[in-house]
């Protein structure tokens, strides 16, 4: 029983462990990471912008592939805004081949990816983020040198078809953000893959 | 094991083999009434979809888990995600594989809402599973199993 015990108190630690990471208000950290044309991209690349749309996806999920031509039109609506699109792949292609940098490379050339796609490689930005899953947005703010969070969650109410869609959590994120208001809802679920972790 | 329970086990067997899969496509109410049954038994509910690699992987540790526990009150359901244009692919998965428990196809609206509605620390990373018992919620887990991990839940939830 003491064992089963033990093994429950694992449990829950390890399901907790999934629920740590960044929280809306909270400073996230900047990166560099390789990007498909096999250069470094950080977010400190873009002095110009008033924050960043980070987009943990990925090339196998068949969400991260519904949401992909809605994640292109994120970026081309709002990095003229200065609100890039920074995407980040960050499973580990040994548990999903499709995910390893030559099809991301691959991906972002047949798509004409307007953004950077980067290698989470070591898995350390998904982890400090608190990404579970693929597609998983994280809009920041920039204040100063620091990037605020202000939302955290999916892209929109509607995975399965875009035209169905009533709410565009990300959009109307940005759009708050850019019009100097609070965001309404700053935190949404939705289904996706699991980011896979190196074991 | 006396005559007739094993005549009765045989019966039920048979009737699982006869039956074609079928996947009911189910909303968030259908779903909460067919799993938190004020009854004993344990309702062991997995989420997932058939384009999920590690939900695929674990089913085979829910089916055995299904043969080992199903004398012992305990009804495995699974959930399908999948959208719910989908339905013939997870039939098709369905009959592929055999799958004996009861499986459905969740088609519950905007996820925002009804994940919640399953558990409040689930972040919509599937698989997941839930386990009631007279309706309530015993246990919610978001990631996979090893066998191993499975039967040791099921048999503490039985005690």
């Amino acid at each position: 029983m003491k064992k089963l015990f033990l093994l429950g108190t694992a449990i829950v630690a390890l399901a907790s462990f999934s629920t740590m990471g960044y929280k809306v208000g909270d400073k996230a950290m900047d990166f560099k990471l390789k990007n498909v044309d096999d250069k470094m991209v950080s977010m400190a690349d873009y002095p110009n912008a008033k924050g960043v749309i980070v987009v943990f996806t990925c090339n196998h999920c068949p969400f991260a592939k519904a949401y992909e031509d809605r994640i292109i039109a994120l970026d081309n609506k709002y990095r003229p805004m200065n609100y890039p699109v920074i995407a980040i792949n960050p499973n580990d292609p040994d548990a999903v081949a499709e995910d390893n940098y030559a099809t991301m490379q691959e991906r972002a050339k047949a798509k004409n990816y307007p953004f950077p796609y980067l290698v989470d490689a070591t898995q350390e930005i998904a982890k400090t983020y608190g990404a579970t899953r693929t597609p998983h947005v994280f809009v920041l703010q920039k204040s100063g040198n620091d990037y605020i969070v202000k939302y955290i969650g999916a892209i929109d109410d509607n995975s399965d078809d875009p035209k169905a869609v009533k709410e565009k959590y990300v959009e109307e994120a940005v759009d708050a953000l850019l019009a100097g208001k609070p965001v309404t809802t700053d935190n949404t679920k939705a289904i996706g893959c699991g980011i896979k972790w190196k074991s | 094991m006396k005559f007739s329970l094993k005549i009765s086990i045989v019966i039920l067997l048979l009737s699982f083999t006869v039956i074609p899969a079928t996947v009911r496509t189910v909303n968030m109410e259908q779903l909460q009434q067919d799993t938190q049954k004020n009854n004993d038994t344990l309702y062991v509910v997995n989420f997932w979809a058939t384009w999920c690699v590690p939900c695929v992987n674990e089913i085979p540790y829910f089916q055995d888990a299904y043969k080992k526990y199903m004398p012992k009150k305990v009804k495995m359901v699974f959930v399908s995600l999948n959208s719910a244009k989908e339905l013939s692919t997870v039939e098709k998965f369905v009959q592929d594989k055999n799958l004996k428990p009861e499986v459905l196809l969740l088609s519950a609206g905007n996820p925002n809402v009804w994940i919640n509605q399953v558990d409040s620390s689930w972040s919509g990373a599937i698989p997941a599973t839930v386990l009631y018992r007279h309706g309530k919620k015993l246990y919610f887990h978001e990631g996979d199993f090893t066998a191993d991990k499975l039967n040791t839940l099921i048999e503490s939830k039985l005690k």
